[in-house]
C-alpha cells in the first residue's frame, strides 16, 4: 500500500482560477537561499506566485487550479536542500497581524501630525519672545488644531478603546489617565486659541501618543515575531495521520483533516495523533506519553488508543472517536478547563502601577485648581494650570517603562531560545520561587539514546545502525540515530516480535530480541547493571554484541538544576514514571524532592498545594498529562518537542536540546522585573521634579515638551539594559 | 508675511503626501518582510545566464 499525500486541506481557493498554500520553510536565512527558492519554484509550470517571507520563514504560492499537486512543491523543495511543509495560519496570529499594522498606520498618523505641529510651534515659541503678531500666532495655533484633532481621534484609538473598556468594567488601567491627559490637552488648547491665548498644547498631547504608539508598536512586533516562530515550528513537526480513503487506499492527511468516525492506519513505530479504538490488528502499544507507564500494553481490537500513543510491534487499523467520548484525552481537556478558568488573573505591574498613579496625580491637579483659587487666581487660570500638571504628568515615561522592558527583554530570550506565548509571563517568571519538572521528555530527552556506545567497535555500530534502518521499533531507531547510519543495507525481511535479519558477503546479520540473536546472557549482565534500559542485540557471525537503550538525562540537566539551586530556587521532579526511574534521574541530578507515579490529576493537586503554602510555581513539563498542571502553575514552560496542547497551555516554550534556556529565562526575566521597577521609579522622580513647575505655572507648552521627551529617552535606554540577565544566572 | 499664505501650506502638503506614501507602502504590505526586502535589493530580477553566475557567487559569499 503506497499512501499518497493529500494536502488539500490547507489550500486556498483564490477564485479566479488560482489556488494559494503558505509553506513554512527551514533553513532559509541568506538572500542566497531566497533567490534560489523563487527560482527553483517559478519553474515548475503553472507556477504564478512564489515569494519568500524572509522575516518569517514562509514561502507564498499560487498556481493555476487544479495543475499542480501541493505535495509536488515540497518535493521540489526537498530537492533544493529545504524541509518544507503546509502552514496554517492559527487565528492569533492572524488577529496579532492585524493589531500590529493597526498599531503602525497609528503610529504613522501621530508621527506624522507630531512632526509637523512641531514645525508651527517652535515659530511660536520663539515668535513669543521676538516679534510675532498675535494673529500670526492664533493662525500657526489653528492650524495645529487642525491637524492635531483628527490625527489623535485617530491615532488615540488603541489608547481610548482599552481606557473605555476597562472603565466600563469598572476597573482602571495605564490607558484611563493617558487618555483624560490627551483628551484634556487638546481641549483646552482648543479653547485657549479661541480666547487668542498664548499657549496651546497640541505639539505635547501629539508626542506623547507618538511615543507611547512607539513602543507598543515594538512590543507588538516582537511578539508577533515569537509567534511566527512558533507557528512555523508547529508546522514542521507536521502532525499527520494516514487515513483509509478505500477499502486499501490510504492517503497521508494533516491531523486537522481528519475527523471522528475515520479510520487511519497505525504503522509499527508510528505514534498515533488521534484519539480511538482498535478495529483491527494485534500489537504492543506504548502509553507512557499519557499514563506516565513505561510497559508496553497489549493492544487488540477493542483496546483505546489515545493521541500520543506509540504503537511498537505490528500495524493497527484505528478508528477515530471523538474527544467528547469519555477518553483520557476528555479528562485532560476537562482538567484543563478547570484549571485555566482557576487560574486567578496576574495584575500586570503596568496595572498596579497606574491604579496608584492615577488617584494621585488627579487629587494633585485638582488641589492646585483649588489652591491657584483660594489665593485669588481666576478660575480660568487654575483650570489651565491644573490641567498643564495632568499633561506634564502624563504618563509618557510611564507608559513606555514596561513595553520598551518586556521588548528588548524578549529580544533577548528569543535569541537565546525561549519563545514567549503570554504578555505578561515575564513578569510572573520574575517571581518563580520553586521549579517542578516532568521527568520524561523535560529532564530527559525527548528521543531513545544507545548509552552504550563507547563498547561497542565503530564497524559493528555503523553495520547494526544500517540493519536497525529496516526496523521500525523505536529502540531499533535509536539505535540507527546514534549510529548516524543513512543507508539501510539491502534484502533485510523483519520478523514480527523479533526483529530484522538478512545477509552480508555470504554471513546472517540480525538485530532483535536478545533470545533471536543468542545474546540472552550479555542482555542479562546490562540488565543487571541497568534494570531501567531496554536492550536490542546485534550478530553477525559469531559476533554479538548488545545495546542498551534509554532516555537520557539532557545533555546540561545537572548543572541548570545546580545553577537553580544555587541562586535560591527549590526544584522538584513531579513524574508519572515509575519510582525506580525517577529515583535514578532525581539521584543524578542532585533533586531530593520528588515523587512517581503520579496521575494528572494528582499534579494539579501537587501545585494547588504548593499554591496554598503561597510558592510561586514554575511548571516544566511536555506530556499531555502536564497540560493541566501547566495550565495551573504561576507559570509555565514547554520544551519545542512537547505534544501540541501542553505547548498551547504553557506561557513561554525553549528550544533545542539543552536546560540552559530555562535558567537563563529565569534570569532575563529577573532583570527585566528589576528594570521595569527602576523605570517606573524613574518616572516618579521625573514628576517630582516636573509637577512642582507645573503646579506653580511655569510648565510653558516647550517645558511640556523637552520634559517628556527627555523622560522617554531615558526610560529607553535603561531599558536597553535588559539585553543582559541577571548575573546569577549567568 | 504675506509668503506664509504660500508656504504654510505648502509645507502641510509635502507632509501629507509623506504620510499619504507611508500608508500606502504599509497597505501594499511592504513591510511584511523587512528581512528579505534588504536583499532583494541587490538580487538579480531575471535568471538570465550572466546573472545566475553572480547569484552563484553571492551564495557563495554568504
Amino acid at each position: 500500500m503506497q499512501a499518497t499525500r493529500d494536502f488539500s486541506h490547507y489550500v486556498r481557493h483564490l477564485g479566479s482560477g488560482l489556488s494559494h498554500i503558505d509553506l513554512a520553510v527551514e533553513g532559509v536565512n541568506c538572500a542566497g537561499c531566497m533567490s534560489k527558492i523563487e527560482r527553483g519554484l517559478s519553474a515548475l509550470p503553472d507556477v504564478t506566485l512564489a515569494r519568500v517571507n524572509l522575516t518569517d520563514r514562509r514561502v507564498a504560492l499560487e498556481w493555476k487550479e487544479g495543475t499542480l499537486d501541493p505535495a509536488r512543491f515540497i518535493d521540489r523543495l526537498a530537492e533544493l536542500g529545504y524541509k518544507a511543509y503546509p502552514f496554517e495560519p492559527v487565528h492569533a496570529e492572524a488577529v496579532e497581524t492585524e493589531q500590529a499594522s493597526f498599531l503602525l498606520r497609528c503610529l504613522g498618523v501621530a508621527a506624522f501630525a507630531a512632526m509637523n505641529i512641531m514645525m508651527l510651534s517652535i515659530p511660536v515659541w520663539s515668535g513669543n519672545v521676538s516679534d510675532m503678531i498675535p494673529e500670526q500666532r492664533d493662525f500657526f495655533h489653528w492650524l495645529s488644531a487642525l491637524i492635531a484633532l483628527p490625527a489623535a481621534a485617530y491615532s488615540g484609538q488603541p489608547f481610548f478603546r482599552s481606557a473605555w473598556a476597562a472603565l466600563r468594567a469598572r476597573r482602571t488601567n495605564m490607558d484611563v489617565p493617558i487618555s483624560i491627559g490627551i483628551v484634556l490637552a487638546l481641549a483646552m488648547s482648543v479653547m485657549e486659541t479661541i480666547h487668542h491665548a498664548e499657549h496651546a498644547y497640541f505639539d505635547a498631547a501629539l508626542m506623547l501618543l507618538a511615543f507611547l504608539l512607539a513602543g507598543r508598536y515594538l512590543d507588538q512586533s516582537m511578539r508577533r515575531k515569537t509567534r511566527a516562530v512558533a507557528g512555523n515550528l508547529a508546522a514542521l513537526k507536521a502532525e499527520t495521520a494516514t487515513k483509509f480513503v478505500g477499502a486499501d487506499e490510504i492517503s497521508v492527511v494533516p491531523i486537522a483533516a481528519v475527523r471522528a468516525g475515520d479510520v487511519v492506519l497505525l504503522r509499527p513505530g508510528e505514534r498515533s495523533a488521534v484519539d480511538g479504538s482498535v478495529i483491527e490488528g494485534r500489537s504492543k502499544i506504548d502509553q507512557s506519553l499519557i499514563t506516565g507507564e513505561t510497559l508496553p500494553v497489549k493492544a487488540e481490537p477493542g483496546t483505546a488508543v489515545y493521541a500520543g500513543t506509540l504503537n511498537l510491534s505490528s500495524a493497527l487499523r484505528v478508528q477515530v472517536s471523538a474527544a467528547s467520548e469519555g477518553t483520557l484525552l476528555a479528562e485532560i481537556s476537562r482538567l484543563l478547563d478547570n484549571a485555566v478558568q482557576a487560574r486567578s488573573r496576574y495584575v500586570q505591574l503596568a496595572d498596579r502601577a497606574s491604579r496608584l498613579y492615577a488617584p494621585v496625580v488627579h487629587t494633585a491637579a485638582l488641589l492646585t485648581m483649588l489652591g491657584w483659587v483660594a489665593f485669588g487666581s481666576t478660575w480660568h487660570d487654575a483650570i489651565v494650570t491644573a490641567i498643564s500638571v495632568l499633561i506634564i504628568t502624563c504618563p509618557c515615561a510611564l507608559g513606555l517603562a514596561i513595553p520598551a522592558v518586556q521588548t528588548v527583554v524578549s529580544g533577548a530570550m528569543f535569541r537565546t531560545g525561549v519563545l514567549l506565548n503570554s504578555g505578561d509571563a515575564i513578569e510572573r517568571l520574575a517571581e518563580v520561587e520553586r521549579v517542578v519538572f516532568d521527568k520524561t521528555g523535560t529532564l530527559t530527552l525527548p528521543e531513545l539514546d544507545v548509552t552504550n556506545a563507547a563498547d561497542i567497535p565503530q564497524a559493528v555500530f555503523e553495520l547494526a545502525g544500517r540493519l536497525a534502518l529496516a526496523s521500525h521499533h523505536p529502540v531499533a531507531a535509536a539505535v540507527a540515530r546514534a549510529a548516524g547510519a543513512r543507508t539501510p543495507l539491502p534484502g533485510i525481511e523483519e520478523l514480527t516480535g523479533q526483529g530484522v535479519r538478512g545477509f552480508i558477503n555470504g554471513q546472517e546479520v540480525r538485530l532483535g530480541r536478545p533470545s533471536f540473536c543468542g545474546a540472552d546472557e550479555l542482555a542479562n549482565e546490562i540488565l543487571c547493571r541497568d534494570p531501567e534500559a531496554s536492550v536490542v542485540a546485534f550478530r553477525h557471525g559469531e559476533t554479538r554484541h548488545v545495546f542498551a537503550v534509554r532516555q537520557r538525562l539532557r545533555p546540561d540537566a545537572a548543572g541548570a538544576i545546580a545553577t537553580l539551586l544555587k541562586a535560591g530556587i527549590h526544584v522538584e521532579i513531579v513524574s508519572g514514571d515509575r519510582e525506580p526511574a525517577v529515583r535514578h534521574a532525581a539521584q543524578s541530578l542532585g533533586v531530593h524532592q520528588w515523587r512517581a507515579g503520579v496521575t494528572p490529576a494528582d499534579k494539579i493537586a501537587r501545585i494547588d498545594e504548593l499554591k496554598r503554602q503561597g510558592v510561586k510555581v514554575l511548571m516544566v513539563g511536555d506530556g499531555m498529562n502536564d497540560a493541566p498542571a501547566l495550565a495551573a502553575a504561576h507559570v509555565s514552560m514547554s520544551p519545542v518537542s512537547a505534544t501540541h496542547l501542553s505547548q498551547a497551555t504553557a506561557d513561554l516554550v525553549f528550544l533545542g536540546d539543552r536546560l540552559a534556556p530555562v535558567v537563563a529565562a529565569i534570569g532575563f526575566s529577573r532583570k527585566a522585573l528589576r528594570l521595569m521597577r527602576e523605570n517606573l521609579w524613574l518616572a516618579v522622580v521625573y514628576n517630582l521634579i516636573a509637577v512642582p513647575l507645573a503646579i506653580a505655572g511655569l510648565a510653558t507648552p516647550l517645558v511640556a515638551a523637552a520634559a517628556m521627551s527627555g523622560s522617554s529617552v531615558l526610560v529607553i535606554l535603561n531599558s536597553l539594559r535588559a539585553h543582559r540577565g541577571a548575573r546569577e544566572f549567568g | 508675511m504675506e509668503v506664509l499664505v504660500f508656504l504654510v501650506p505648502l509645507a502641510l502638503t509635502l507632509g501629507l503626501m509623506g504620510l499619504i506614501g507611508f500608508l500606502w507602502s504599509l497597505k501594499n504590505g511592504q513591510y511584511n518582510d523587512l528581512d528579505g526586502a534588504g536583499w532583494r535589493a541587490i538580487a538579480d530580477d531575471e535568471p538570465t545566464s550572466g546573472s545566475a553566475s553572480l547569484g552563484v557567487r553571492l551564495e557563495g559569499h554568504l
